[in-house]
């Protein structure tokens, strides 16, 4: 175990996959020389060399499509994407060839692809630099959605989606880079499809992923003052989705919400609601609430965008009006 | 230039070819364009649905390329890939059968028409969206130069995908990192029913070569040997590891876009005058003329490939349907994701 932040975890993860497995490689723009633009991969090129770890042009489509050939000619590349929001000149290959390939060729083809996103709001970067999409993912059966929250669910998740023979979407929200926490050094493996239970109540289920899962611990922890006892589930990936462990907890608990950075609208949220809904509507004692970001573009100004996210005050003030 | 030149090694590599490599290209054009006569009047009785492409016309360019290849080289290709895969090797009876939406068929039902697919064989696919199949290009490419293997790539797209940026972002980073991938593109003359001077700037699409630093020539799709020889040579730079080519065919597609399309906005003048280079009878001529091949071979060949089209058409109808419990199970490779 070592103490270290949310991005050398997934540095780490990198590093130990690249030295496992020889058709490991990584792609994508400012990989490089310049360390990716956050940082995660940085320091690979000077040991794996310019063949394992790409720079690309500015090209998204193709960075995919390139990808997605390389997994079917039989590697296994790491696409990074700058950010979710670039990913979006990417549709065309990661929905109706990387998500669609191994259905229509009758289970023929495989690919193995690891498209890496950093996403997310909270830096005031404005509307185009500031989304979290992953319900656009979650919607498209043939992809997997990994999404972790904790430094080592990043290393784990990453080592288990880069040694699997799906396409998947791995998003990392961009506050959540320099997080410190306990990660296992060396094999650590976090199956995809396997909520964690962050924390452990009786009144109430809060389902969240990615960094909304810190808003939901500090608002449990200010909820405890008043005596309310809240459960936190961490998602980790949203498809396969563990939707048993949700079930489980609100069977307990009779109450609960969702709370995601995506916006309210068709979010992930509206999904894992409905699938509550069908599993457990006798068990409800209030109706599902989400808690997600304003049906707005992200705005730059401090204030706003702050207004438009989903914080822990808001989700108190939900609790409270449930429980 | 590039067409003078071109014209004299189609014809260098029409003498040096054994009669059985020229019979050979022959029986392959015959089988595609058979093949999909048949397609088309299984179409008309509804043994056959959906969207659906015809080659015929377009052969030579198929065999002529297909057949500068190893075995082990990759070819991909678009909704209009029947020629392209059989071309490949793939057997009539899993084309067919795909075609029907059988268990049997090379996608096993799931694909049809347009999603063919044969891994052992390297057809790596056929892709519906326009341009789509050029990164994947780049990226077989990419794994070739990987592994250091010998193979190349060979990517049929056709002259509407020039407008796309699928086409220039593949032609750039093929170049740039000198991948192995030859681009084909069948230039039919339309995009549906666009004409390409209506769609693109530059009308003499292999041009588009030029600022991506790689060969470009434009050869008359309807000679197979033409076709074959400027294959030949661009596979021979990609396997030397200087990188990717652009070789664009002129061609014509005899019937429509599909199926359901009468061509009303071409000319009947102008079908007329494609017709009369079809590429089959005009390989007929030649080989016949230079004493390559008999009236008696070349009437064998159809007689042959008529057998092996019934025979397809008899597996594909006696082929069971998938089974509805397959309906989710290739979703995933592994099932962890299905709902």
């Amino acid at each position: 175990m070592a103490l270290i932040t949310y991005r050398e975890a997934l540095n780490q993860a990198l590093r130990e996959e690249l030295d496992r497995d020889e058709r490991v490689f990584i792609m994508g723009e400012e990989v490089g020389y310049f360390g990716g633009a956050f940082k995660v991969t940085d320091g690979l090129l000077a040991v794996y060399g310019e063949k394992r770890v790409r720079d690309t042009p500015i090209a998204e489509l193709t960075i995919v499509g390139a990808g997605v050939g390389a997994a079917m000619g039989g590697l296994k590349p790491i696409v990074e994407l700058m950010t979710i929001n670039f990913g979006l000149l990417a549709l065309d290959q990661i929905v109706n060839h990387a998500a669609k390939i191994h259905y229509m060729f009758g289970g023929h083809a495989k690919v193995p692809l690891v498209i890496r996103a950093p996403q997310g709001a909270g830096h005031q970067l404005g509307a185009q630099h500031s989304q979290s999409l992953e319900a656009y993912f979650l919607h498209c059966p043939g992809l997997y959605v990994a999404i972790p929250a904790t430094p080592a669910d990043a290393k784990g998740l990453l080592k288990s989606c880069i040694r699997q023979d799906n396409p998947v979407i791995f998003l990392e929200h961009e506050s959540l880079y320099g997080v410190k926490g306990e990660v296992p050094d060396g094999e650590h493996l976090v199956p995809l499809g396997k909520a964690r239970v962050a924390r452990e109540g009786k009144d109430v289920t809060i389902v969240s992923y990615s960094k909304c899962v810190y808003d939901a611990m500090a608002a449990a922890e200010a909820l405890e003052n008043e005596g309310i006892d809240a459960e936190v589930i961490d998602l980790r990936t949203l498809n396969p989705l563990d939707i048993t462990t949700v079930i489980e907890s609100v069977k307990k608990t009779g109450k609960a919400m969702v709370v995601y950075e995506g916006w309210r609208t068709g979010g992930a949220g509206a999904e894992i609601a409905a699938q509550i809904y069908e599993a457990a509507f006798d068990d409800l004692d209030a109706p599902v609430e989400r808690v997600a970001t304003l049906d707005t573009p992200i705005p730059y100004n401090a204030k706003l965008e702050k207004a438009a996210l989903p914080s822990a005050a808001d989700i108190v003030k939900v609790a409270e009006r449930m429980v | 230039m590039a067409l003078e030149r071109d014209k004299l090694i189609a014809e260098r590599a029409r003498l040096t070819m054994t009669e059985s490599q020229l019979l050979d290209l022959y029986r392959r054009m015959v089988l595609i364009r058979r093949f999909e006569d048949k397609v088309a009047e299984m179409y008309s009785r509804g043994k056959i649905t959906g969207f659906c492409h015809l080659y015929a016309g377009e052969e030579a360019v198929a065999v002529g390329a297909i057949s500068a290849l190893y075995d082990k080289d990759y070819v991909l290709s678009t909704y209009r890939e029947h020629g392209h895969c059989l071309a490949k090797g793939v057997s009539p009876r899993a084309v067919m059968a795909e075609l029907f939406g059988k268990a049997t068929g090379l996608s096993r039902g799931h694909g049809g028409s347009m999603h063919l697919f044969d891994a052992n064989l390297r057809f790596m696919g056929g892709y519906a969206i326009v341009g789509g199949g050029l990164p994947l290009a780049a990226g077989l490419g990419l794994s070739v130069r990987y592994k250091g293997d010998p193979e190349v790539v060979c990517c049929f797209f056709g002259d509407g995908a020039l407008p796309q940026g699928a086409f220039h972002e593949s032609l750039n980073m093929a170049s740039l990192w000198k991948l192995p991938v030859i681009f084909i593109c069948e230039n039919n003359f339309y995009g549906m029913g666009t004409l390409v001077q209506n769609a693109i700037c530059q009308e003499e699409l292999y041009k588009f070569a030029e600022p991506y630093k790689m060969p470009g020539v434009r050869v008359d799709g309807m000679d197979v040997l033409e076709v074959h020889s400027a294959t030949l040579e661009a596979a021979a730079r990609a396997r030397e590891g200087d990188g990717p080519s652009l070789i664009e065919a002129v061609t014509y597609r005899f019937r429509g876009h599909s199926m359901s399309d009468p061509a009303e906005y071409r000319s009947k003048r102008e079908e007329r005058i494609w017709q009369e280079r079809d590429p089959i009878k005009s390989l007929r001529r030649k080989l016949t003329r230079d004493g390559r091949a008999t009236e008696a071979q070349l009437d064998a060949v159809e007689v042959e490939v008529t057998a092996i089209i019934d025979d397809a058409v008899k597996y594909a109808e006696e082929s069971p349907e998938p089974s509805i419990d397959e309906l989710g199970k290739y979703v995933y490779a592994d099932n962890l994701g299905a709902r």
